[in-house]
């Protein structure tokens, strides 16, 4: 296949994320990727499981933690998970431009979920003196809900770097791989934030 | 070339004798001789694996020869090509059965001693010990009895002795080869192990998990005496009373600068709880200064001026006032003089 | 080493093509290179350690720089020589044994190579920065996090990021065999070293991210901080044990079954038969690599987890024998009525055998809990694991070398002097760790600086210390082969061997696009199979065509060294603004240098038709 052939394809084919050779390298390695991910977060799970109740006098989760709040993190994230299926779909039926609002959504999204995680964090911080540094129970948890964090601040830059040098050239079998692997990896911290929310929220506040 | 061939195989050889000579290592250290129930239920398990691992060797071994003995390319066979065989499922069915069986043979043993050796339901029936890990010592506090030691722990011959053992820095590891395997000493919990020794003896013990600089270094002696001695030993440390003054003048100035000094803001004599630094009330009966060196006078003198000779990393380095070359012999004087019981290690190792 | 070539285009583009290459076969190279020159380091290591400990109570060293001596020689051995070599070789002989181009990341292959690198220099940096990591390879906390100095803090990022370079090798490796083997080349006509590359990439997929996590939590520990294994904190340094081992266990597997691969080639090739019971040897590679993973608490018998765990841990390590045993019967059936020849690769293997046999042995014998308390952490255990680290995995290494080198350079290795290097290494071997068996038990633990007069362990130190020379002879000589091989090497033809495997119907060197056209694979063994049908090679999938390449580049460069010069900063952020700034401005030259991987198009270029038929002429 030649280069104008991947850059400007006459028509798209169902699948354009897996059209090229690379493309489905791409797809596929990406999936061993998370499946590597899935181990780092449950190395993380595991750490913050045996040390969740290592408080040191400090504040515990049944203290601090409020759902309600979480709650809402937990919808934006998931809805934006919905969003990004829209913008596959779309991608598939070779829709640009509906495809980078549905993208579009689902980064405002994300934006919302950091903020309300990063005023969750201050609120902790303020309220409570509870730190990084105030027990086992602190680093446990700032260390597994962060990297959780840190995952969607990448995801949001990794979209908005996508979207920027994409948005005047439409959809061809180079970039669509692409939008299919972000799309990858925002379901799987998605996933994430579904244990995330049970193991660090509801098992603090029930358990 | 040739000369020097012989001389490596007289050289080997001799090697190999001298090590038949040295036999099994040195008794109460090695864990080939053993003198306790932890120590023979291990070395059950080493002879019994042994042996059918070396079964299994010879076997393959004896394949391995005929392979290379039979199979070699001759000359007149370059253009010779072998039958090109897939496998064969009975075969390999057999050697996949057998190892299996030989496994159960040796997995039924190991649980039943792991459970044997794990079960401490009976603890409080026997004597208790708690042990601490320091870098790079060991302090052993007899609860019960109200008695505390650092670096020899006097245990009576034939009976169970609970150890409590948990660490105050980093992780160590108890192992007194001779007597019983080994358990770590952790920060964060309580392991449990017990000892019991078959008959009097001094032997080494050696902390076995990597804990710094001078991990090579923290040797300890585990004493074992018969439950009559064991008694009396508990008496005599019980009995001990600090104050008393000791005979020669000389000790006597040596126990006016160890209060000078403030030693005793660290060094418990004893029974005092304090485990800053080991308990120094039968100092003048343990078998090594430090663990590992020679009791001696000037030893002694050389520790107590420059410890980070003898003993690199140990937290006793600047925490002290420069002490003079006769402050530090008064000091041994005093330290030496501290016998408080008739049962000591020479007393059982002749 | 095409030394003709380099010197034609002189020095500099030279380096440039490496620096920025992203051919396999390339990127081999300087997989070996750098390994070799880590597997010299830590060679040097360890023969300082045996000096030490040729005589009881030696001051040779002082016992800290002991302890950076042997955690540098476990570190480096492990990660930044055994590991690479291994990963050289699997890209040396990999995607030609599947009938491939390249690799499936290309630009990912050259950026793992580089993270090693530049993770294995900056650890290694430590040595002229204050004092080496000095606590253990293994790091247990909290000796690891309380260690003064800043050794352990080059430990953990010169880890953290030859670690990733790592993981990305093993997911290409992936995706290399699951989408680009030939046509006709199904998972059960892959060579076994193609079959054990896969699996250990997926072991090196699923144990690597739990030393990710290990070492982010030292990091946080050390230089922010946090409290995980504290106990002040209600921390637990037992989490460190678990995360390491969960990794570590796996890791051993990930340097043993490569070789299992090298060995299956070597012996199937020089005894001219196909490997006897082909799919119990991969199917016993997979139940290796699955039990694998259930079984690191065997590194923990004596922390006290219980005797439940203990005999769980211990069964479940026993059961990994069986399918051990399979394979080394399987090996000895292949060999069972072969026409066996013996040079260098085959000595390398035939070694094996013996060693590793007793290296398993051992292996049961430690997972014997109730005995292990009397081995755990003495010179039996480093007996046991050197027995199959290097009778198992530096065996393979020089047997694989030995195999593909002229497949690599185009010469072959002197005969005289690789058995030569073979014998002295092998005596030395058995010399230096057959009695450490006994020094164990006698009652030396292991990582001791010194042992004392009058224990009964003199002998049995000194015998050891004089087979370390004998090793570093050996090794000395195989070096000075390559450096012979390459000046006056005898250059070979494509199938010096009469091979059986895919790698042996190109030309040695490879062309850098390795098939012309891409191979018909007709069964096991696909080139023996054309051999035996008269036609003597391949029959081409598909015309001649234009082929598409990758483009070279120089990124996986410039983000190796931007987390290069950030692991400077993250070491020294707290002590100064320099690092503070080396902080930030390195993982900017990272970040920036991703960036511009991301968004400039990078579609690679194709090698026409008629410049194939022209160079064919």
């Amino acid at each position: 296949m030649s280069h104008h052939d991947v850059l400007h394809p006459e028509t798209l084919p169902a699948e354009p994320e897996k059209a090229t050779l690379e493309g489905r390298n791409k797809y596929l390695g990406f999936w061993f990727f998370l499946g590597g991910e899935t181990v780092l977060f449950a190395s993380l799970f595991g750490t913050y499981i045996s040390l969740r109740n290592s408080t040191a006098d400090g504040p515990s989760a049944h203290d601090m933690f409020g759902l309600d709040l979480v709650f809402i993190m937990t919808i934006l994230l998931l809805t934006s998970s919905l969003t990004s299926v829209y913008a596959m779909y779309h991608m598939k039926n070779n829709a640009f431009k509906k495809m980078m609002l549905w993208l579009g959504i689902t980064g405002l999204l994300g934006l919302g979920f950091l903020s309300l995680e990063i005023y969750e964090f201050t609120h902790y911080i303020t309220e409570y003196g509870f730190t990084f540094r105030s027990s086992a129970f602190g680093s446990a948890f700032y260390t597994l809900v962060g990297f959780h964090g840190g995952h969607v601040t990448f995801g949001i830059l990794w979209l908005a770097s996508l979207m920027i040098r994409n948005a005047k050239r439409g959809l061809n079998l180079y970039n669509a791989p692409k939008f299919n692997t972000f799309s990858l990896y925002w379901h799987f911290i998605d996933v994430v934030w579904v244990f995330v929310f049970t193991v660090v929220y509801l098992m603090g506040k029930v358990g | 070339m040739k000369g020097w061939m012989g001389k490596l195989k007289v050289f080997s050889l001799l090697g190999f004798l001298a090590l038949a000579l040295a036999g099994c290592g040195k008794e109460n250290l090695t864990a080939l001789v053993p003198k306790g129930y932890g120590a023979h239920t291990s070395m059950k398990l080493i002879i019994l694996t042994t042996i059918i691992m070396t079964f299994v060797f010879l076997v393959v071994m004896i394949v391995y020869v005929i392979v290379l003995l039979r199979f070699r390319a001759k000359k007149g066979q370059e253009d010779y090509i072998p039958k090109q065989v897939e496998g064969h499922i009975g075969l390999e069915t057999v050697w996949t059965i057998i190892p299996i069986i030989l496994l159960i043979i040796i997995a039924v043993p190991t649980t039943i001693a792991t459970f044997k050796l794990a079960d401490d339901s009976d603890a409080k029936d026997h004597i208790n010990v708690e042990v601490t890990g320091n870098q790079f010592w060991w302090h052993f506090n007899y609860d019960d009895e109200k008695v505390q030691t650092s670096q020899d722990l006097y245990i009576p011959t034939g009976k169970k002795v609970y150890l409590h053992m948990k660490s105050s820095d980093v992780i160590h590891s108890f192992w007194v080869p001779a007597i019983a395997g080994k358990m770590d000493v952790n920060a964060e919990n309580t392991n449990t192990m017990y000892l019991k020794a078959d008959e009097e003896g001094v032997y080494w013990g050696k902390c076995a998990e990597f804990c710094g600089d001078s991990h090579s270094l923290m040797d300890f002696k585990v004493i074992a005496v018969s439950p009559d001695k064991y008694e009396k030993w508990v008496k005599d440390m019980k009995s001990f009373d600090p104050d008393q003054k000791p005979e020669t003048a000389a000790a006597q100035e040596g126990k006016d600068l160890f209060k000078e000094k403030n030693c005793m803001g660290c060094h418990a004599i004893g029974s005092s709880p304090i485990q800053t630094a080991p308990n120094l009330t039968d100092f003048g009966n343990r078998s090594k200064l430090a663990g590992v060196k020679e009791p001696t006078k000037e030893n002694i003198m050389q520790w107590i001026q420059d410890p980070e000779s003898m003993k690199p990393g140990n937290k006793m380095t600047g925490k002290y006032p420069a002490v003079s070359k006769d402050e530090a012999e008064k000091l041994a004087e005093y330290l030496m003089q501290l016998k408080p019981s008739d049962v000591t290690p020479e007393s059982v190792s002749e | 080493m095409s030394v003709t070539a380099t010197q034609k285009r002189g020095l500099g583009s030279a380096i440039w093509d490496y620096l920025t290459t992203v051919d396999h076969k390339k990127i081999a190279h300087l997989y070996l290179a750098g390994g070799g020159l880590f597997f010299i380091l830590g060679g040097i290591e360890a023969l300082l350690i045996r000096i030490q400990l040729m005589k009881p109570e030696n001051d040779f060293v002082s016992a800290g720089l002991y302890n950076e001596i042997i955690t540098m020689h476990g570190t480096t051995m492990i990660f930044l020589a055994a590991m690479p070599l291994l990963l050289g070789l699997m890209n040396a002989a990999m995607p030609l044994q599947i009938g491939a181009r390249d690799v499936a990341f290309p630009f990912l292959n050259s950026l793992g190579f580089w993270l090693f690198m530049l993770g294995g220099i900056l650890l290694n940096c430590s040595w002229f920065m204050g004092g080496a990591p000095d606590a253990g390879w293994t790091a247990y906390a909290p000796l690891s996090t309380t260690s003064p100095g800043h050794g352990v803090d080059f430990y953990i990022l010169g880890l953290q990021i030859a670690g990733a370079g790592t993981l990305m090798g093993g997911i290409n490796f992936l995706v290399t065999i699951i989408n680009m083997r030939a046509p006709g080349m199904t998972y059960m006509r892959m060579p076994l070293f193609t079959w054990t590359t896969f699996i250990t990439s997926i072991l090196i997929l699923f144990a690597f991210p739990a030393l990710t996590i290990g070492l982010f939590l030292l990091m946080f520990e050390r230089l922010f901080g946090a409290a995980f294994f504290d106990v002040s904190l209600g921390g637990n340094a037992i989490i460190w044990q678990h995360l390491f081992w969960i990794f570590g266990h796996p890791e051993v597997y990930i340097l043993i079954l490569p070789c299992f691969g090298v060995f299956s080639d070597v012996f199937s090739t020089f005894s001219r038969k196909r490997l006897f019971g082909y799919t119990a040897m991969v199917f016993s590679t997979i139940v290796i690599a699955f039990l694998g993973f259930m079984v690191w608490a065997h590194h923990m018998f004596t922390v006290g987890l219980g005797p439940v765990a203990n005999t769980i841990f211990s069964v479940a390590t026993m059961a990994i024998a069986v399918p051990t045993g399979v394979k080394i019967f399987n090996w000895l059936a292949t060999l069972w009525g072969g026409r066996i020849t013996v040079n260098s690769a085959m000595l390398w293997s035939l070694a094996f055998i013996p060693s590793f046999t007793i290296g398993g042995m051992t292996g049961v014998m430690v997972a014997t809990v109730a005995a292990d308390y009397q081995y755990h952490d003495t010179y039996f255990v480093i007996a046991h694991f050197h027995y199959v680290i290097v009778g198992g995995t530096v065996f393979g290494i020089f047997a694989g070398l030995h195999y593909w080198w002229p497949k690599m350079f185009g010469r072959i290795l002197n005969e005289a002097l690789g058995k030569t290097a073979f014998w002295l290494f092998f005596i030395g071997f058995h010399l230096t760790f057959f009695i450490q068996h006994f020094l164990g038990l006698m009652g030396m633990p292991r990582r001791y600086w010194v042992f004392l007069e009058d224990q009964g362990l003199d002998t049995g130190n000194l015998i050891s210390s004089i087979g370390a020379f004998f090793m570093a002879a050996g090794v000395i000589i195989f070096f000075i082969n390559i450096i012979y091989t390459a000046a006056k090497g005898e250059k070979v033809s494509g199938d010096p061997y009469d091979g059986r495997t895919l790698e042996w119907s190109i030309a040695s060197p490879p062309p850098h696009y390795n098939f012309k056209q891409l191979p018909l694979v007709r069964g096991l063994d696909p080139l023996w199979i054309e051999k035996m049908e008269g036609n003597g090679k391949m029959t081409p999938a598909e015309p001649l065509g234009d082929i598409h390449m990758p483009n070279n580049s120089f990124i996986p460069f410039m983000i190796s060294f931007g987390l290069f010069i950030a692991g400077f900063g993250f070491i020294y952020h707290n002590d100064n603004m320099i690092g503070t700034i080396a902080m930030f401005g390195g993982m900017a030259i990272a970040l920036l240098s991703m960036l511009t991987r991301s968004v400039k198009d990078d579609l690679g270029y194709h090698i026409s038709k008629e410049e194939l038929e022209k160079e064919a002429e």
